[in-house]
């Protein structure tokens, strides 16, 4: 028995969604970034179902390469925000506004 | 020949540079000698190519040197054109140049600019030089500028002083004016004849139209009206008494200033197309004539009266080229570069004596205190006066003479002129030399010293040249005279009509009668007199006001423009333009920056809304 490709996509808009909803809704750096790797790997799903139902190895291929930039993103942004973390003890983003016009 | 003529403004140059290079490490001394010796071998090279152009069938020599510019059609070669026109200039010009550096190293001793004096000297000959032997417009153009920015410089040599500095900028800007006549007419007749040098031009005027000649002779006395100090541009000269005497007599008397004169007896054939331009040429000639002689009578100033009296004289030089005797205005320059030159260095001597003071009011009696210029500046004041035999009689009567054959009522002006230059050169003689001794308070009591004899042997010199320069060119040595060796250079003019000697003899007779005239009224009126306001009219004093009119109808409507500028152009439409702009940039930036809130999540939000926006029309379009 195959599962309809549609499932899957549903479930990437699913995962997506709740990614989007978490970054918009969050304050805290960290479940941020766990939401925008939700979204991510969301995408990534698409990616793979696509590249199956269409028989075209590009879709997979894409998502390697998603993976390590998400990887280095993660490295930088972990490190951005434990860096935040030392100095003020709290990781709101919404305490984080010096840059405000 | 070939080998000669260079040398003329090759000494110059390298005393020039000498001074130049090694200017520091040489004594005053060294530096006064190689200055004037330098000048001295420029006149022996004159001297000598002089010879052998009389030994040379053509009397036309060209000598390439090099080939200065040659692009597509335009070629000007750097050449010297050696002809009797040419080498008189270089023999009066070095001659003289001579006697006054000579002069000058005891005039400028204990100077602290004493080198740099030497040096803008050294290089005015050479400028003079390749002025007056350049073959073509181009390289007459580089002397014509060089002659300025060095007239400039020794003009404002004591540029501490006020006066000084402006009088340069004076004298440059005048000048500047006239430039650009004498670059019109290089291009009107560059585009008609495709020709700069003489020779070359001379060949082709046929191609120049009545109207283009007319206007390249108008262009060319616009040149020399600013060289020369004529009307409308004259009043740079008197202004320019502010640098040392012996640069008055050098440059403002003797050479440079004649140079406009040498630039219109060098393109007669030119003029010779164009009667309505040479008869503006006689008339600004005879009307400056007249009105620096005017202007003369009532000055106070020694230098100022000689500098007065010197664009009168040029202004006798103008009308007899436009009278077409080039012959009579060669013959006076050379005259006028003895006697002026005298002069100048006479007054030199007396304001040396005088400790600087140049207030004819503050002097009188000095003839017995100064027993070598006193003499000289007597034979200087005769000759300038018109008395027989000496050379102004001989070069006047001469200018008087050919201008009766073809303008009475010009000629009527030149007579009246004469009679006012006898007036006013015996009102100075007579202020300087007789009366009583007013300069005690000045010399504080002691007796003035005659000048060393390095100062007092030009004088004699000049003295003796202008006693005897009547004999360059009698009337009656027809085969001899300087006008007859002159006379191939010279375009074609309507020949003068035969003028019988009993007509001569009568027209000399009436200006000896106008000296005469001159004479006496000057000496009746001011032996007892230092100053009168009959007989120096403020209007005469104050240049008939030349200066005030071109302050009113240039100076003043262009200070107006430029306040005008700096408050409203300046002020609203260019500050406000560039301010507006700033200003509008700057609020809608106020504006903006409210957007920029630093909150993260409002951020992602207008991401999500403008992702959302994308897909939405990227889905429609689908469909």
């Amino acid at each position: 028995m195959t599962i309809p490709a549609a499932w899957y996509l549903v479930l990437a808009a699913v995962l997506f969604g709740i990614g989007v909803f978490g970054v918009l809704t969050r304050r805290s750096a960290l479940i941020m970034f766990m939401c925008i790797e939700l979204m991510l790997n969301a995408v990534n799903l698409t990616f793979v179902t696509f590249a199956r139902s269409m028989s075209d190895i590009g879709g997979q291929t894409t998502v390697f390469f998603v993976m390590v930039v998400a990887a280095a993103e993660v490295t930088v942004g972990l490190g951005i925000v434990v860096a935040i973390f030392r100095r003020r003890s709290s990781t709101s983003v919404d305490e984080l506004s010096e840059l405000q016009g | 020949m070939n080998h000669v003529a260079p040398l003329i403004i090759v000494f110059p140059l390298v005393g020039f540079l000498l001074v130049v290079i090694n200017g520091r490490s040489l004594s005053n001394r060294l530096v006064g000698t190689i200055a004037t010796s330098v000048v001295g071998l420029s006149f022996v090279a004159s001297v000598i190519t002089f010879v052998l152009l009389l030994h040379d069938r053509s009397r036309e020599v060209t000598v390439q040197l090099f080939t200065w510019i040659s692009v597509d059609t335009l070629h000007v070669p750097a050449a010297l054109l050696v002809d009797p026109l040419s080498i008189t200039m270089c023999l009066f010009v070095t001659g003289i140049s001579t006697l006054i550096h000579l002069y000058s190293t005891a005039y400028m001793d204990g100077e602290t600019d004493f080198r740099k004096f030497f040096l803008y000297l050294n290089l005015f000959v050479f400028s003079m030089l390749t002025l007056v032997l350049a073959n073509n417009l181009v390289l007459t153009f580089v002397g014509w500028e060089g002659v300025g920015a060095c007239s400039y410089w020794l003009i404002s040599f004591y540029f501490e002083r006020d006066a000084a500095a402006s009088a340069g900028k004076k004298a440059f800007i005048y000048n500047r004016v006239g430039d650009v006549g004498l670059l019109l007419a290089m291009f009107l007749i560059f585009t008609h004849t495709h020709m700069l040098t003489y020779v070359g031009i001379f060949s082709s005027a046929s191609l120049l139209s009545p109207t283009i000649a007319t206007l390249v002779v108008l262009a060319l006395l616009l040149a020399a009206t600013g060289k020369s100090a004529q009307i409308p541009l004259f009043n740079w000269l008197p202004d320019a008494m502010e640098g040392p005497t012996p640069v008055s007599a050098l440059i403002h008397a003797a050479t440079m200033v004649t140079a406009g004169v040498y630039l219109l007896v060098r393109m007669s054939p030119i003029l010779a197309l164009s009667s309505s331009g040479r008869l503006s040429i006689a008339i600004i000639g005879g009307v400056t004539a007249f009105v620096a002689a005017t202007i003369a009578t009532a000055q106070k100033d020694i230098k100022k009266v000689l500098a007065f009296s010197t664009v009168s004289q040029i202004g006798y030089m103008v009308l007899a080229v436009g009278v077409g005797a080039y012959g009579a205005a060669i013959f006076l320059m050379v005259s006028h570069a003895f006697f002026k030159a005298l002069l100048f260095l006479g007054a030199g001597s007396v304001i040396h004596s005088l400790g600087g003071e140049q207030d004819m009011r503050k002097m009188g009696g000095l003839a017995k205190w100064l027993p070598l210029t006193f003499p000289t500046f007597l034979v200087g004041w005769l000759t300038i006066s018109g008395v027989p035999p000496f050379a102004g009689f001989w070069a006047k009567g001469d200018v008087l003479t050919n201008v009766y054959a073809h303008d009475k009522p010009l000629w009527v002006l030149g007579v009246l002129t004469a009679f006012l230059t006898a007036y006013y050169m015996s009102r100075l003689f007579v202020l300087t030399f007789r009366g009583t001794e007013r300069f005690r308070e000045v010399t504080h009591q002691h007796d003035p010293h005659e000048s060393p004899l390095v100062m007092t042997a030009p004088l004699v010199i000049l003295a003796v040249l202008s006693v005897f320069g009547g004999v360059l060119d009698l009337p009656w040595a027809h085969g001899f005279s300087l006008t007859h060796f002159l006379t191939p250079t010279f375009g074609v003019v309507a020949a003068i009509p035969a003028q019988s000697t009993v007509l001569q003899t009568g027209l000399a007779a009436v200006d000896v009668v106008a000296t005469i005239i001159g004479l006496i009224a000057a000496f009746t009126i001011w032996r007892g007199r230092v100053e009168s306001s009959t007989y120096e009219l403020p209007f005469f004093e104050h240049v008939w006001h030349w200066d005030d009119a071109y302050d009113a109808v240039l100076g003043r409507p262009l200070e107006r423009v430029a306040v005008v500028s700096n408050d409203v152009v300046e002020d609203r439409i260019i500050d406000g333009a560039v301010e507006g702009l700033g200003g509008s940039v700057q609020r809608s930036g106020e504006g903006v920056r409210k957007l920029q809130s630093g909150m993260a999540r409002q951020y992602a939000l207008a991401m999500v809304l403008g992702a959302t926006v994308i897909v939405v029309y990227l889905v429609g379009r689908v469909r």
